[in-house]
């Protein structure tokens, strides 16, 4: 975005050029250009984004465990590999979103903190504990399923650098997206032990996932002026109804079933139509009463002052090498 | 025999690096133990590849019938552990590699393109080295610790493997002007005792292993075990 918006400028801080500077941005806004890290924006754009971009970072983070947790049991070699280089990726993604964050002025040091004191959150999701091997399978085909329906939208977001890295975060997760379809229909094909594994999976992911995308549209508070920044680009419960027509006939060619009674096709709507979300749950969740929540907040809080004098170390070893000689010796 | 040996090593320090996976002190090192697990993962596969179906080998063997160096089997320990583990090893697996590279097939094939992923991960180690042993008093203290502990492991990287043509004298010289040069550098001492433990009854090589042997294949295999003729 370079034609319209005016860099931000210290000195111009008087009223009439702010309202200029809202006005420019709104058109930028409103002409799909890209807002750029030194553009001027409103501060709530810049306080939602990095809120929207952290929590997502975090969910990144957090979201290694469950599939962590099964790295030492892959019944495979081949699925040990898929599975690590998949737990990688999403710390790789972490990484990029803490940096699509850090254009907007926050630092990861201070994300991180604000995770570890509960001060941001992460998606609901990662508070169900993996309980089988086919859990690896229902968290790459629904649960990255519901990431990927959320995301590709974010490709268009009208902030420059956090749509840039939904566009890598993308074509990663369609990937282990297509991974874990693939590993739940090697496991529905298997034996019987193996197929009654992949429906319970089914059975227990279904409706978290479908929870991902957020409380119905009448219920959330942030909708309506992420709409008008172009940083959403649907409701809620437009991907959450695209979501569901896409895993309608996956499951089918999976030979598995979705644990809905109400779920069948609308001629009228073009749509399934679906049963009832449990909202409480999704609140209790949410509140810190999942299944994991302690356990995920626990770990990283953990990992990251079990770390400490690592990263001590790696301070006060670049401090005496920053010099020219000592940084020659170390390379 | 020694693509099973040195399949193994690769197979079971895979495994070790596996657990750091949501545990590593910062990101970056996330991806990056994740990344060298993943690349020894892979040597593994190719050669146990070579000795029969990579799955039956790593998933249906007992403990005795393992032939990894009990380096490799080490627990992780804290991060320092995990670091020296990996510089004694990447060290020994580079010169390894950098020797059949120039012999014949098949291992020769899979040495030339492993020896570039050893490279990287032996610099890794010793980047790590130098800032833990010359960082803080902590992380002196506690990588001279792991260094040490260790070090009674590293004896047995120089027994001849059968069926591999290496020059074993001349790999142990380099091995250890390395590990004594970097030890150096990051301001630690070089372990002065034995490379080997007091009773080592050939060891690893031989399929004797350590204690924590035993648990890491305990769940390495249980659930291939729990459902026998299952693919996956």
């Amino acid at each position: 975005m370079t034609t319209v918006l005016p860099e931000q400028d210290p000195g111009a801080s008087g009223r009439g050029s702010e309202e200029a500077f809202q006005a420019a941005f709104d058109a930028a806004v409103a002409a799909d250009e890209r807002i750029e890290p030194r553009d001027w924006m409103p501060d709530a754009y810049r306080a939602t984004l990095v809120r929207q971009i952290a929590q997502h970072a975090h969910s990144e983070i957090i979201g290694m465990q469950p599939e962590a947790n099964w790295i030492s049991r892959a019944p495979s070699l081949r699925r040990k590999a898929i599975l690590l280089a998949k737990v990688q990726d999403e710390a790789g993604h972490g990484l990029y979103l803490y940096s699509a964050a850090e254009t907007l002025g926050a630092s990861r040091d201070e994300l991180l903190d604000k995770l570890h004191t509960g001060r941001q959150k992460y998606s609901s999701i990662f508070n169900y504990p993996t309980l089988t091997w086919a859990d690896v399978g229902a968290i790459g085909w629904l649960v990255d399923g519901a990431a990927i329906t959320n995301q590709v939208p974010l490709c268009r977001c009208s902030y420059g650098p956090y749509a840039r890295a939904m566009i890598r975060v993308c074509k990663e997760e369609s990937f282990h997206q297509r991974q874990g379809y693939e590993l739940l229909l090697a496991l529905s094909r298997g034996t019987e032990a193996q197929k009654a594994m992949a429906q319970d999976a089914v059975d227990r992911w279904w409706w978290p996932s479908l929870m991902m995308f957020g409380p119905p549209d009448d219920e959330s508070a942030h909708s309506a002026q992420s709409m008008a920044w172009k940083i959403k680009r649907h409701s809620n419960d437009e991907l959450r109804q695209r979501f569901v027509d896409i895993c309608v006939p996956q499951a089918e060619s999976l030979g598995l079933t979705l644990p809905d009674p109400e779920l069948r096709w609308n001629e009228e709507r073009g749509h399934h139509d679906f049963g009832p979300i449990d909202w409480s749950e999704f609140k209790q969740v949410l509140k810190g009463n999942g299944p994991c929540n302690e356990q995920r907040i626990s770990q990283r809080r953990r990992a990251h002052e079990n770390g400490a004098w690592v990263r001590e170390a790696a301070a006060a070893y670049a401090a005496k090498h920053s010099g020219p000689q000592g940084k020659g010796e170390a390379a | 025999m020694a693509a099973l040996a040195l399949g193994d090593d690769a197979l079971i320090l895979a495994q070790r690096l596996g657990e750091w996976a949501g545990h590593a002190p910062e990101l970056e090192e996330e991806v990056a133990l994740a990344n060298i697990a993943l690349d020894l993962l892979g040597q593994a596969r190719t050669l146990l590849s070579l000795s029969g179906d990579e799955d039956e080998l790593a998933f249906r063997r007992e403990e005795r019938d393992f032939r990894n160096v009990q380096l490799v089997e080490q627990p992780g320990g804290d991060f320092a552990h995990t670091i020296a583990r990996q510089l004694y090893f990447s060290t020994y697996q580079e010169l390894l590699y950098g020797q059949l590279a120039g012999g014949t097939e098949p291992l020769s094939a899979l040495a030339a393109k492993a020896v570039k992923e050893c490279a990287y991960h032996r610099d890794h180690a010793e980047q790590w080295t130098l800032r833990l042993g010359d960082g803080t008093e902590e992380s002196h203290a506690r990588m001279q610790q792991a260094v040490d502990a260790l070090w009674r492991y590293t004896g047995e990287l120089f027994q001849p493997v059968e069926g591999l043509d290496v020059e074993w004298d001349a790999l142990e010289a380099t091995w250890r002007s390395s590990v004594t040069g970097i030890l150096t550098q990051a301001t630690l001492t070089v372990p002065e005792g034995p490379q080997t433990s007091p009773w080592a009854a050939g060891a690893g090589r031989q399929g004797v292993h350590t204690e924590p042997f035993g648990r890491l294949l305990a769940e390495m295999q249980h659930l291939h075990r729990s459902h026998p003729g299952a693919s996956w």
